[in-house]
């Protein structure tokens, strides 16, 4: 191998080389820049069912008395969480435009004081959007005593452009453990039923 | 059956024409016995430990399967807890994917990379030995957790959070790391084989004059830089959410669970790839030397490789057609994955064309190679009846899609490994593998793949879930032909050891030319390739293409 061909082959070796890594490098951060990538655009196309985690104001419009939606709740405990969640109402009829309250009640039935949030998400996800909730439990966690009860206002609207296509809209409601998480290591967790 | 194969080049033929190229040998003075391999830089020697370690981590896979099999003969619980077999799919999975599958392509492109573009080494030999070295330190430490508290990672190949990151078990974070070693060494691995073939092709080799082996490989080294960083992420984001508070993908916090799925399959898709495209290399290189032709359309090849893997990073969301997608979003992945079958048409036309009025001969590596443009095509048809999204919703999670990726891994990626190593095996060692034995393994292989994952399709489309130790009594025949099939290939295996273990040990001398229609660079270095080739570089013809 002649010098002149080592020392070429060398310089263009170390430029490929330079090269991949810049582009190692792009392709790690771009998988960071996904996350919020990812969150914003579920944020403005509403597509993995996310509602706003703040009280939002009332749109006065007036309710479309011809058209009935089925406003569906569901709720979900955790493993590792003793808590019940109900609904007062499973289900309810609503006019798109109006405002309605539905009445929740959380209760501890342990023997520990613990912290829990219930998170929610809504189906078909083009309808979180269009769901606004003007007082919910789920804007803050809630602590409980052992035996406590407790009850809370959901107060929601469903705005009126909600697409024509969608007749019921289901809010679930998870309950998660925000004190002591369950510890991840504990893979019998997993055996724990719904609440 | 061996008779009717042609008789081979002889011995003295064409050693003494590449006698030319042989080096002598006998000035490397570097250390012996267990330093030498440790410390080696030669591509041949690395490229041999990766053939090694990639051996007996199919091993260790396939023992791992033979546990799920054997659970699965009857209904019932018969010989495992519930919970180690969870852990058992999900090792056999990571050992194949990471530790069989990939470290044998990387072998295969170490020893024959530098051979076919006739080059002295790999572009960086000392990096080189490092990449192999952190496998078996990755590979030690995912296999220490079978005996960790808690179990081995028990969540699946995929990993999927929060199944792995908040119910997971103590050693998963022992997983995460030895899942970034071996994505290290895989990135590494790329980069030196990027850098080889970029910059030490014999003068006069451009690029489309490459073999189709190193065209595979070079775009494969792509999709690796491009996703294994994903991965990296991945894991990385699992293991802030497990061990530093953070809420990546635990919905409590304000994480989201399907963004794992969506980071996991943006890297797992184009990984399926990464699995194939050598393989889609090696066969289009021994399919003409036994037809005793040029490959049909080598352009096409090349273009079909590079539009597939561009494409593989537009359909990864066919694995997630019941997370609840937008209409527009299933009907776009539907028809992008649908899309790459046509590529993949076009080499599967191809091969055909290349065999239509060849001269064929049917040594052990054409066997193979013929084998897997059959079976891989089956598993290609499975895909897309996959890949229409309102099906899947019906097969999704069943057995119908392990049928699918198993023909597309094991007649499909193995098999393909198995015919290089058949048709290298004579370069490498000199020798030519037992005919009447590798014959055995072929037929044995091929019976006991298809006993294995045909009926898998059948128990898929009645319902039958995947990963479960137990399962309805109406599929208790499909699972009992299954299991008696893996069975039989997993013994079969054992005969490939022997074969190549014969094969090192002595046989039948192989010229230089081993094979009559052999024609790229390889062939003109003496067999056994001598330890330094190439040192001064070939003259190249470009004639064929
Ligand atoms: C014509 C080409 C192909 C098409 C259309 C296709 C389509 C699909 C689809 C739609 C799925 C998702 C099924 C589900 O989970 O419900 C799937 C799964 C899979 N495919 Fe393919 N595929 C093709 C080729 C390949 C190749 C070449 C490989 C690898 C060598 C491969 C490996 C896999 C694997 C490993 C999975 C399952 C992953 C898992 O969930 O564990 N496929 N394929
Ligand atoms: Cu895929």
């Amino acid at each position: 191998m002649t010098e002149q061909r080592t020392d070429d082959t060398r310089k263009g070796v170390r430029r490929t080389v330079a090269r991949t890594l810049v582009a190692l490098a792009g392709m790690f951060v771009f998988a960071f820049a996904l996350v919020p990538l990812y969150d914003v655009f579920c944020q403005v196309t509403g597509l993995n069912g996310k509602t706003s985690n703040q009280a939002e104001a009332l749109v006065h419009e007036d309710a479309d008395e011809g058209r009935m939606v089925t406003m569906q709740f569901i709720t979900r405990g955790s493993p590792g969480l003793p808590w019940a969640l109900e609904a007062h109402t499973r289900q309810v009829r609503v006019h798109p435009g109006q405002s309605s309250e539905v009445e929740f009640t959380f209760e501890n039935l342990g023997d520990e004081i613990s912290v829990a949030r219930a998170v929610p998400s809504v189906t078909p996800s083009e309808a979180s959007l269009h769901l606004r909730k003007l007082a919910c439990f789920c804007f803050q966690n809630q602590r409980l005593a052992p035996g406590e009860r407790f009850e809370a206002p959901l107060v929601f609207q469903l705005t009126r452009d909600l697409p024509d296509d969608i007749q019921t809209v289901t809010l679930v409601y998870t309950l998660y453990r925000q004190d002591a998480a369950p510890s991840p290591g504990s893979g019998k967790q997993v055996q724990g039923g719904d609440a | 059956m061996a008779s009717h194969l042609p008789p081979r080049p002889t011995a003295q033929q064409n050693q003494a024409d590449a006698g030319g190229m042989a080096v002598d040998e006998h000035h490397h003075y570097g250390p012996r016995g267990l330093k030498r391999w440790l410390l080696t830089t030669n591509h041949k020697e690395i490229g041999t430990l990766y053939l090694i370690f990639s051996l007996t981590m199919f091993f260790i896979g396939g023992i791992f399967a033979m546990v799920v099999r054997a659970e699965l003969f009857q209904p019932g619980l018969q010989l495992v807890e519930p919970e180690f077999f969870n852990q058992m799919t999900t090792m056999h999975g990571l050992i194949m994917v990471f530790g069989a599958v990939m470290p044998a392509f990387v072998g295969l492109a170490n020893w024959m990379v530098p051979l076919q573009i006739g080059a002295p080494d790999m572009a960086l030999p000392r990096l080189n030995n490092f990449s192999f070295w952190l496998l078996p330190v990755a590979f030690a430490l995912l296999l220490s957790t079978l005996v960790m508290p808690g179990g081995a990672p028990n969540f699946g190949w995929t990993f999927y959070a929060p199944l792995s990151t908040t119910y997971a078990p103590p050693s998963t974070t022992f997983f995460i790391f030895s899942l970034h070693l071996a994505g290290i060494s895989s990135i590494l691995g790329a980069i030196n084989i990027i850098a080889t073939i970029l910059n030490l092709r014999a003068p006069g080799m451009r690029m489309m004059d490459m073999p189709l082996f190193v065209w595979t490989w070079l775009i494969t080294a792509f999709l690796l830089i491009a996703v294994m960083p994903v991965l990296a992420g991945v894991i990385t984001m699992m293991l802030l959410d497990i061990n530093f508070g953070t809420s990546f993908f635990n919905a409590a916090g304000g994480g989201d669970p399907v963004l794992f799925q969506h980071l996991f399959w943006f890297f797992g898709h184009p990984e399926v790839y990464i699995m194939i495209l050598p393989a889609f290399g090696i066969v289009s290189v021994i399919i003409p030397t036994f037809a005793r032709k040029r490959l049909f359309g080598y352009a096409s090849m090349v273009y079909a490789t590079a539009s597939i893997a561009i494409l593989s990073f537009l359909v990864w969301a066919h694995h997630m057609f019941v997370v609840g997608l937008p209409l527009v979003a299933e009907l776009f992945f539907m028809y992008s994955t649908m899309l790459i079958a046509v590529p993949t048409g076009v080499k599967v036309f191809n091969w055909i064309t290349t065999l239509f009025r060849g001269s064929l001969t049917f040594e052990p590596p054409m066997l193979f190679a013929l084998a897997f443009v059959v079976l891989f095509t089956i598993g290609g048809f499975s895909g897309l009846m996959l890949a229409i999204s309102p099906a899947d919703f019906q097969y999704h999670d069943t057995y119908f899609v392990v049928a699918h990726f198993h023909y597309v891994l094991v007649p499909g990626a193995v098999f393909a490994i198995m015919a290089a190593v058949y048709y290298w095996l004579p370069k490498w060692t000199g020798h030519y593998p037992h005919t009447r034995l590798s014959q055995w393994h072929f037929w044995l292989s091929v019976i006991g793949v298809n006993l294995t994952f045909f009926p898998m399709h059948f128990a898929g489309l009645a319902g039958m879930p995947r990963r479960i130790p137990d399962y309805a009594l109406q599929f208790a025949d499909f699972n009992m032909v299954t299991s008696i099939g893996a069975f039989i290939f997993g013994a079969s295996q054992l005969l490939f050891v022997v074969v190549v273990v014969l094969c090192v040990r002595g046989g039948e001398k192989a010229p230089a030319k081993a094979w009559d229609g052999a024609e790229d660079l390889e062939w003109t270095v003496p067999s056994p390739a001598p330890l330094h080739t190439f040192e001064t570089p070939p003259h190249f013809e470009p004639h064929r293409h």
